[in-house]
């Protein structure tokens, strides 16, 4: 073989060597054990993560994400171990410059006064997150600066998430109850309840009639001072925005203290929509889970499905069937565009574009959800994905027309053709521009740091994408480009859902013949189950690129148990929330509405 | 609307003959009231979307004479329930209903609206909008699609068909309208109007109350 050869064999050899993925945890790890030798691996089987001493959980914060480059605290998660007398917070950290998978951190604590140091003045992105857990678990978290209860109300009883905390409802830890099944007794639980409502009250609780002006909790926000601009006659005032306003997208609230027109100070108040997701999913057995994943971020429930099977497959060890992977990125791709039609309609709507817009959008999404209907059986809640697979084929006719030859027409030309409309009627437009350009600026650092995900992150000039990052499925043999703008204005976000919304239709195209060439082909692994049970136990956490950014299942289980113990989302509406008060500060209180619309938000998934 | 020429010894001058219809009052006022129920901009969850929907281009509300959405509750006439209660919210849903003149109505929209729904047995969710307000129409599924939710609302029309102007209580002197005490937010939701059953049962934990009864009907 002569020189030449060889060296071109070595070059490829080198060629093949960059694009062996390694993983950016493994080095990391080394590096930080050798750093902090108490920092040891979780003994317990089939756990992931180290584990950190409460104490160092600041260094270690610090070191990780200053030194390793794990920057990007993507989830903070309380688990209460009442088995073992401790409580638990997990930390999952990314790099956004390598990618690839988490660094997780745990910390345990006992569990009579649990107290864990705050990381919320080194990553602001975990100040709400560290709220809700000391509001549904009771973890003190020192040096919080503002540690409230979040999801409920000040002076409610208890920390629900607690194992030992039972609510008016209860039956059972764990779904199927007893009493309903196998006997199939049906009764209505407040038949059994003293108030006949989903209610209880502390022993020995007698009702004071002064606790009972419920202004205050509403308006307790709102003062007027005379505390001028020095050298202006100004007034400062603190307003309250909803939870019913037509511009909150949901029961949504915001408490805005104003100088003119200019915002000072907002702050989110959440919670109005807070339904127990996390608790009910602790209760229900694995498959029960799939159709309250659809409520989650209801516009993208195809999404979430995908979210919450990936999680449960790592614990199961599925392998899903080529057709199925096909069809859940279809399902997934055309759900990503159907919810940014929607979220940029009412962005639009928020940027005094009244129903117009919107309803141009609406009628394009009736397409998809459409389909969605015609394969999964509903328009919005498809409960379509299963462990292993999905639960239908797709028909083989939809509206009259062969369902390949429907694919092809939309793909090819309905979706790309709504796209370029909007895209010359909206995108230079005078208003959109005045409205969006400058607005609600939130820099790539800062956007990092406030963790947001998805189109807020990427419109911040930060190229992170969960299915580049660390692809799932087959979006690795996928050819699209992330969608990334610079400038972290509202306009910038516009731009970036659009842009989006093309990738997707680029997807699609390359799936089509994919779709056809596996017709027929099984769409799920093995026979259907419903009584699933884990072979191990240990945690998964499956995330996914959902429209509003990445979406995460944190699943914990016993060995052979047919229930999550933990189950817990990482809700990238929620998150993306916490830099909403930065966003609008400086700003007008009209702008408030167009920062909240271009992060689009559901309230489904930022209460839960 | 059923409709008769006039039929008089009145001299009607002859432009005036075929305009002048005569019928009784409350069918006039009932056409007027139905064909122009004007909801309120409120969507509480995922019902809320299929709400939106359902006014927008393709199932196309303005039918009806309801696309009119208002963001006040002084200027609705029907209060959509669209979606998940949740102890939080239902204080504000209280006041909104009070806040609408008379006459009002309310549309339980989903599964949720009218009985809890899935999230029925969750710690913070109101196990059905008519323990606090009174309901005129539920329109079941989860969510409940366009068409069911139209049916609904023609469902409603026909209620408001059956209202005569006499009997209705909102013009009536002797039954002020209802106001519904706003609930409260203790350590768990407080109906004021159970004040007395809670003191009543102070001294005893309740979270195990279905459990033992459910052991006792085993
Ligand atoms: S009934 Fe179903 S769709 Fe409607 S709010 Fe409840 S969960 Fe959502």
């Amino acid at each position: 073989m002569s020189d030449e050869a060889l060296s071109e064999e070595a070059m490829q050899n080198e060629v093949v060597e960059v694009r062996v993925h390694t993983d950016p945890v493994e080095e990391a790890v080394e590096r930080l054990t050798e750093r902090f030798p108490e920092v040891v691996e979780d003994p317990r089987p089939d756990f992931g993560g180290y584990m950190v001493p409460a104490n160092q959980i600041r260094d270690v914060a610090a070191y990780v994400r200053d030194e390793l480059g794990f920057d990007y605290l993507s989830s903070v998660t309380g688990l209460d171990l009442i088995d073992e007398g401790k409580m638990e917070v997990v930390y999952h950290t990314y790099s956004i410059d390598k990618g690839g998978s988490a660094l997780v951190l745990k910390v345990h604590v006992d569990r009579e006064e649990p107290t864990v140091p705050s990381l919320t003045p080194m990553w602001p992105g975990a100040d709400f997150q560290e709220r809700e857990i000391w509001d549904l678990y009771g973890i003190n978290f020192e040096g919080h600066p503002d540690q409230r209860r979040i999801l409920l109300w000040d002076g409610f009883e208890g920390h629900p998430m607690r194992k030992d905390w039972h609510e008016p409802f209860y039956e059972e830890e764990h779904k199927p109850f007893g009493s309903r099944w196998p006997g199939g007794e049906v009764f209505r639980a407040e038949e059994r309840n003293p108030y006949g409502k989903n209610v209880q009250y502390p022993a020995g609780w007698q009702p004071e009639s002064l606790e009972f002006n419920p202004d205050t909790e509403v308006y307790a926000g709102m003062t007027v001072t005379r505390e001028a601009t020095p050298g202006l006659k100004t007034e400062k005032v603190t307003v309250n925005m909803g939870p019913q306003h037509p511009s909150t997208h949901g029961v949504f609230r915001m408490v805005v203290t104003l100088d003119g027109e200019t915002v000072l100070k907002l702050e989110p108040v959440m919670g109005y929509l807070h339904r127990n997701h996390e608790q009910i999913g602790e209760r229900n057995t694995f498959i029960q889970n799939i159709p309250f994943t659809d409520r989650l971020d209801y516009l993208s429930s195809m999404g979430n499905n995908h979210g919450y099977v990936l999680a449960v497959e790592q614990l199961l060890g599925s392998k899903v069937p080529e057709r199925a992977e096909w069809i859940r990125i279809l399902m997934v791709e055309l759900n990503r565009i159907s919810n940014h039609a929607w979220a940029l309609g009412f962005l639009l709507n928020d940027m005094g574009a009244f129903q117009t817009p919107a309803l141009y959008m609406i009628t394009e999404r009736e397409l998809i959800v459409d389909f969605f209907e015609a394969t999964a059986g509903s328009r919005m809640m498809c409960n379509y994905m299963r462990f292993g697979g999905v639960a239908y084929d797709l028909p083989t006719e939809f509206r009259g027309q062969p369902t390949m030859e429907f694919l092809d027409e939309l793909i090819y030309e309905q979706i790309p053709r709504f796209i370029e409309e909007m895209d010359v009627y909206l995108t230079n437009n005078e208003i959109v521009r005045a409205r969006g350009i400058g607005v609600g600026t939130l820099s790539a650092e800062e956007a990092i740091a406030y963790s947001t995900a998805g189109p807020v992150l990427r419109a911040s000039g930060v190229p992170y994408d969960v299915r580049r990052a660390e692809p799932y499925s087959y979006y690795d043999e996928l050819d699209f480009d992330i969608a990334v703008f610079y400038n972290g204005d509202v306009y910038d976000r516009y731009l970036v859902r659009i842009e989006e919304m093309r990738q997707s239709v680029r997807i699609l195209k390359q799936i089509l013949p994919h779709l056809r060439s596996t017709m027929g082909a099984p769409i799920v692994e093995g026979k259907p189950q419903y009584a699933i049970r884990v072979p191990r136990g240990g945690d998964a956490y499956g995330r996914v690129e959902n429209p509003k950014g990445e979406l995460g299942f944190y699943i914990t289980a016993k060995t052979r148990s047919s229930n999550p113990e933990r189950y817990h989302v990482r809700a990238p509406s929620f998150i993306n929330l916490t830099a909403l008060g930065k966003m609008c500060r400086g700003h007008k209180v009209a702008d408030i509405v167009t920062i909240l619309g271009s992060i689009d938000i559901v309230l489904g998934e930022v209460d839960r | 609307m059923a409709t008769e020429a006039l039929t008089s010894d009145v001299p009607v001058p002859d432009e005036l003959r075929s305009n002048v219809f005569v019928t009784s009052l409350d069918k006039v006022y009932n056409w007027g009231r139905r064909n122009s129920v004007w909801p309120m901009v409120f969507g509480l969850a995922c019902c809320a979307i299929e709400m939106i929907c359902t006014a927008a281009s393709r199932y196309d509300l303005a039918r009806f004479g309801m696309e009119v959405f208002r963001a006040t509750p002084r200027q609705s006439d029907l209060m959509i329930v669209s979606g998940t209660v949740t102890k939080k919210m239902v204080p504000t849903i209280v006041r909104l209903y009070n806040q609408m003149p008379e006459p009002r109505y309310v549309l339980s929209m989903g599964a949720c609206a009218s009985g809890g729904g899935p999230f029925k047995e969750g710690y913070h969710v109101v196990d059905g909008i008519d323990k606090f307000v009174p309901v005129d129409v539920y329109v079941p599924g989860c969510p409940p699609t366009p068409q069911a939710l139209i049916n609904g609302l023609i469902a409603l029309q026909e209620k408001i068909d059956q209202q005569s102007i006499l009997t209705a209580p909102w013009y009536r002197k002797d039954t002020p309208s209802e106001l519904v005490p706003i609930p409260a937010l203790g350590p768990d939701l407080v109906d004021l109007r159970q004040l007395d059953i809670i003191r009543r049962h102070a001294g005893t934990v309740q979270e195990h109350t279905i459990t033992e009864l459910a052991q006792k009907t085993d």
